[in-house]
């Protein structure tokens, strides 16, 4: 049936792309417009004494100040609007609002502050130390039921390990299945390996600019964001309106990846600064801000105790992490990452414990596969290190290990949709000629040295509950409202096809409505999480199964026969047997607004959200009105799961990777629009490769200053650093639980990247094992030298 | 205010409103040969200006797109700086200001520059092309421009306008690019979404169908 499904085609929003037409954040101008500009902490953690903004505000042009006081205050340890006590280096103290940006600016460098130091970290290791700093006057860690806390480990804790191996003191999360030691006894080889992942930046190209203004009563904010509904309430709540008085435009994001995927609080600076000055005000975000305000990546020190059988079967793991979480609520990084090695891995036994460390570093919050992709990068190599142990292929070990559809996930071990990493390993082994390859690993040429790798990833990639609309107006014309997001990736647009299949539709009769508050739009999860091919195709299924059932009522009640009885074909519904009584679908909508009730959406159904509610009220007696819950509800995880496989050239004298060639197979299950996975397989594998080789986050650690604060300084790959032609291919294996057959998979491609290329490193240099990411080049240098190390072994964020 | 008590004192002017709404609307008129009266940059450049200031002309006639533009440029205001909030040509991103990223990408002369590290002065008897100017007045999209709709070019689309007129300026001076020659070319337009392959299908595309 599938005439939509699985077929390329022309997203709407992309002509605007290439002909600079859409409209960024940035992008939108008001007259009277202000601009405002933000005073931020220069110290890694302090208070604010006094504030002195005579000077400033006696200067032509300055209009206002906002200060902390007048924001909502946020619960510690949430993300700040604006705050008199910073906890990282570049915190908003306040807002400045002036007749243009450069005013602004110059407001800000004459207002005198008086800041008290307190302590600080940028090492969770230092602050987990008996006598070492806490990143918060009340402590050093954080539960949703207790707040803010102190959590030490003590001096024997640390004497415990060996030299260079993590301490592993006391958790504050921890959960195991399985008979752990049972496994480590019954292990031919058991490998203990400290780990350390560095925190990255995301580096969105588009800057987290917001513009607001108020009229009539509400606040309309232009944000930056990936995602739409899911943003609503929290914005609104930030600005401290009902969310029925805010009206939020989001049409285009240019780039989130995790840091745009929910409201965040410095988005509302401009909505406040326009209320208190009576116009619009807007907040541009500089790049060098970007990496204070854009989030980071949660970074990890960490252990694990890996048991093996001979045939390479994982009989137990142990895993500690330490995750370095900046002062904030950060992200659960750290949980999803041992959920994921539980999945990926399918140790008989695995016990997890991990404790989340508040830091003076810039909030961290959730970067494309948080969690997950940093263990890819930690475990990977750990399986080739026993890979080589016992003599076993890199692809062998891992699949005689990956998980089928009977595979259980996380400490509960609960249930998944389906997993098919099995066959994404054999699938890319033949495609990438992995035995011819890795034939040639170790292979040399001069200097460099050929070598291979493979990895792979996970990310629960899907949810339900959510909300779908439709409508089809008396001329015909399909209306798909969706409120994901529009993150670019472009399934926006191919989750809402779905409801053009069910109904049979013509795409060029579609209209998808999308990306302002005021086009009616449902409540939508975000676009975040791999989850809105799976999520979306869900609501948009439903909507337009609704829709399909009430033009088979509208047919039956107005020719007779019953609704079962009616089928539909050329946006006509029809009666199977007497085919005289048939209606187009623009007479059964003008029906439908003759009938009210629920064919027009008069009536609505009771468990809508109350942002459907809303939508479908504004748009009823309009057409036929299609709109339902996702009521029913699916059960387990849903698994989006990906294989990367790498050759590499390794220069063993400048330290140089190139990457020779690049594979990436994603298990997500059916295929909705075959370029934009292509795009997002080799996307991924370029950021991966950045994560692997090049980017972190670096501190002074005597002064808590950021020492990257420029794409240059925190490298995102370029052109030149990836290979030119990057293959892909995708199981296209339903998943049981979605009406189309779809789970996500955004995510795991860029961890499975990440780690193959990092064992490809590791594979040049003959299976010397760094436990690090990233690699950089002065660590392959060395290690080539057989030199030690620039580095400390277990340091985060200071190296 | 914190646990212990301790509280943020803020110093302020007695009389904090210097500026109306009124002033401020006044002198938006009073410069008027701006586009949009809007300016991110230059205390006072919303005010009225002489003639001269610090010796150097204002008011320039710029070549954009084709057409001359009257417009009043501070001495220190750079190319993106004019052209989105002075011409209203939105099109051409900011991703860094700082000459890393390449979103700012425009032709000046034909040849792609940084407009964000490039000052308005330097360019006044140049020939400015933005993303706006690419595609032909009846809307026909630019050969490159389709090829990248054709090949999925952009994810999030921030950096395209910079793609589109790196890809624009390298076919105009060597219409029959190798990939390698066109990977080259773009080195300069960084890409988060990381859809580099997508592009260079793009401007392979382009090459083949122009």
């Amino acid at each position: 049936m599938a005439e939509l499904i699985g077929k390329d085609f022309t997203p709407p929003d992309i002509r605007a792309k290439v002909t600079g037409e859409a409209r960024y954040a940035e992008d939108f101008r008001m007259d009277g417009m202000l601009f405002c500009r933000l005073l931020k902490s220069p110290m890694p953690h302090a208070r604010v004494r006094t504030i002195d903004a005579r000077r400033a505000l006696e200067m032509p042009g300055v209009v206002a100040i906002l200060t902390a006081e007048e924001v909502p205050e946020q619960p510690a340890p949430s993300n700040n609007i604006l705050t008199n006590e910073p906890h990282f280096v570049g915190e908003p103290i306040l807002a400045v609002a002036a007749i243009d940006e450069e005013t602004a600016e110059a407001a800000i460098e004459a207002i005198e502050l008086d800041l008290e130091p307190l302590p600080f970290c940028t090492d969770p290791l230092d602050s987990l130390h008996p006598s070492g700093p806490n990143a918060r006057v009340t402590g050093n860690t954080f539960s949703r039921d207790e707040g803010v806390f102190e959590h030490k480990w003590t001096e024997a804790d640390f004497a415990a390990g060996a030299e260079d191996a993590m301490p592993t003191g006391t958790p504050g999360d921890e959960w195991s299945y399985g008979d752990l030691e049972a496994g480590f006894e019954g292990a031919e080889l058991v490998l203990d390996e400290s780990f350390v992942t560095a925190s990255t930046a995301h580096h969105s190209m588009e800057p987290r600019t917001a513009m607001a203004y108020w009229q009539n009563g509400k606040c309309y904010v232009h944000g930056s964001t990936q995602s739409q509904s899911i943003i609503h309430p929290g914005l609104a709540r930030y600005i401290g309106i009902p969310p029925e008085d805010l009206v939020f435009v989001a049409e285009f994001c240019g780039g989130g990846f995790g840091s745009k995927a929910g409201a965040y609080p410095i988005m509302s600076i401009p909505a406040h600064m326009s209320r208190k000055t009576g116009r619009p005000v807007m907040m541009r975000i500089s790049r060098a801000e970007e990496y204070f305000l854009g989030s980071a990546r949660c970074g990890f020190q960490g252990r694990v105790r890996m048991g093996f059988r001979a045939d390479g079967r994982v009989t137990a793991c142990d895993l500690f992490i330490v995750q370095e979480n900046g002062p904030n609520t950060g992200f659960g990084d750290m949980g999803s990452a041992a959920s994921a090695v539980s999945l990926v891995y399918t140790p008989l036994a695995m016990r997890y414990r991990g404790i989340s460390v508040l830091t003076n570093t810039p909030p961290r919050g959730a970067q494309r596969g948080p969690g997950q992709n940093q263990i890819a990068c930690a475990i990977e190599p750990v399986l080739d290190k026993a890979a080589r142990a016992l003599s076993l292929d890199p692809v062998e070990i891992r699949r005689i290990n990956a998980p089928d559809s009977t595979a259980r996930y996380g400490g509960s071990q609960g249930p998944v949709t389906s997993a098919h990493l099995g066959e994404a390993l054999d699938r890319g082994a033949e495609r990438f000629g992995w035995a011819d390859r890795r034939a040639r690993s170790g292979v040399r040429n001069g200097s460099r040295v050929r070598a291979v790798g493979v990895g792979q990833a996970f990310h629960s990639a899907g949810s339900s509950g959510f909300d779908g609309l439709v409508r089809i107006d008396p001329e015909g014309i399909l209306h798909i409202h969706t409120g994901v997001g529009n993150l670019g990736t472009y399934s926006y647009a191919a989750t809402s096809r779905v409801a053009a299949e069910v109904l049979g539709y013509d795409w060029e009769r579609c209209v998808i409505h999308r990306g302002d508050s005021s086009r009616h739009l449902p409540w939508n999860n975000g676009q975040f999480g791999s989850n809105t091919s799976f999520t979306m195709t869900r609501t948009n299924y439903v909507a337009a199964m609704d829709a399909l059932d009430k033009l088979k009522q509208i047919a039956a009640i107005r020719f007779g026969g019953r609704a079962e009885d009616y089928d539909v074909g050329d946006e006509t519904v029809f009666h199977r047997e007497n085919r005289g009584w048939r209606m187009t679908y623009a007479r059964a909508a003008q029906w439908a607004i003759e009938m009210g009730g629920p064919y027009s959406g008069n009536n609505l159904p009771e468990d809508l959200n109350p942002m459907t509610r809303r939508s479908a009220q504004a748009l009823a007696g309009t057409g036929l009105i299609g709109v339902a819950r996702d009521a029913d509800r699916h059960t387990g995880t849903v698994p989006a799961l990906a294989a990367g496989f790498v050759e590499v050239e390794l220069d063993l004298e400048t330290g140089q990777v190139v990457i020779l060639d690049y594979l990436g197979v994603a298990d997500c299950g059916t295929v909705l629009h075959p370029q934009s996975l292509a795009s997002q397989v080799r996307g991924g594998a370029v950021m991966g490769f950045g994560m692997a080789l090049t980017e972190r986050h670096v501190y002074d650690a005597k002064w808590g200053l950021p020492a990257a604060v420029g794409l240059h300084q925190a490298k995102p790959p370029t052109y030149l650093d990836v290979p030119s032609g990057m293959d892909w291919d995708a199981l296209d294996i339903a998943d049981p639980q979605n009406p189309v057959g779809a789970k996500g998979i955004g995510e795991p491609l860029m961890g499975c990247a990440a780690a193959a290329l990092l064992c490809a490193v590791s594979d040049a240099l003959g299976g010397h094992f760094f436990n690090r990411t990233p690699i950089t080049t002065d660590m392959i240098i060395n290690a080539a030298a057989s030199r030690p190390p620039a580095h400390r072994a277990l340091a985060v964020n200071t190296q | 205010m914190h646990d212990d008590g301790f509280k943020t004192t803020v110093l302020l002017p007695e009389s904090t409103s210097t500026w109306s709404r009124r002033d401020f609307i006044k002198s938006v008129i009073a410069s008027s040969v701006t586009v949009s009266g809007l300016s991110y940059f230059g205390a006072g450049c919303a005010q009225p200006l002489p003639a001269q200031s610090g010796g150097v002309e204002r008011l320039l006639s710029l070549t954009v797109n084709g057409q001359v533009r009257r417009v009043d440029v501070a001495p220190h205001e750079t190319l993106t700086q004019t052209l989105r909030y002075k011409l209203g040509l939105t099109g051409t991103k900011v991703g860094c200001d700082r000459a890393e990223c390449g979103a700012c990408t425009v032709l000046i002369d034909e040849v792609p520059h940084y407009a964000c590290s490039t000052l308005t002065h330097r360019v006044r008897e140049s020939d400015i092309t933005t993303i706006e100017g690419v595609a032909e007045p009846d809307g026909t999209l630019h050969p490159v421009q389709q090829a990248f709709i054709d090949e999925l070019g952009p994810q999030c689309g921030f950096c395209t306008p910079g793609q589109v007129m790196t890809a624009v300026a390298l076919l105009r001076t060597n219409p029959s690019p190798t990939r390698e020659e066109a990977r080259a070319a773009l080195c300069g337009n960084l890409c988060r979404c990381g859809a580099y392959d997508h592009y260079l299908n793009g401007v392979m595309r382009a090459a083949r169908e122009a």
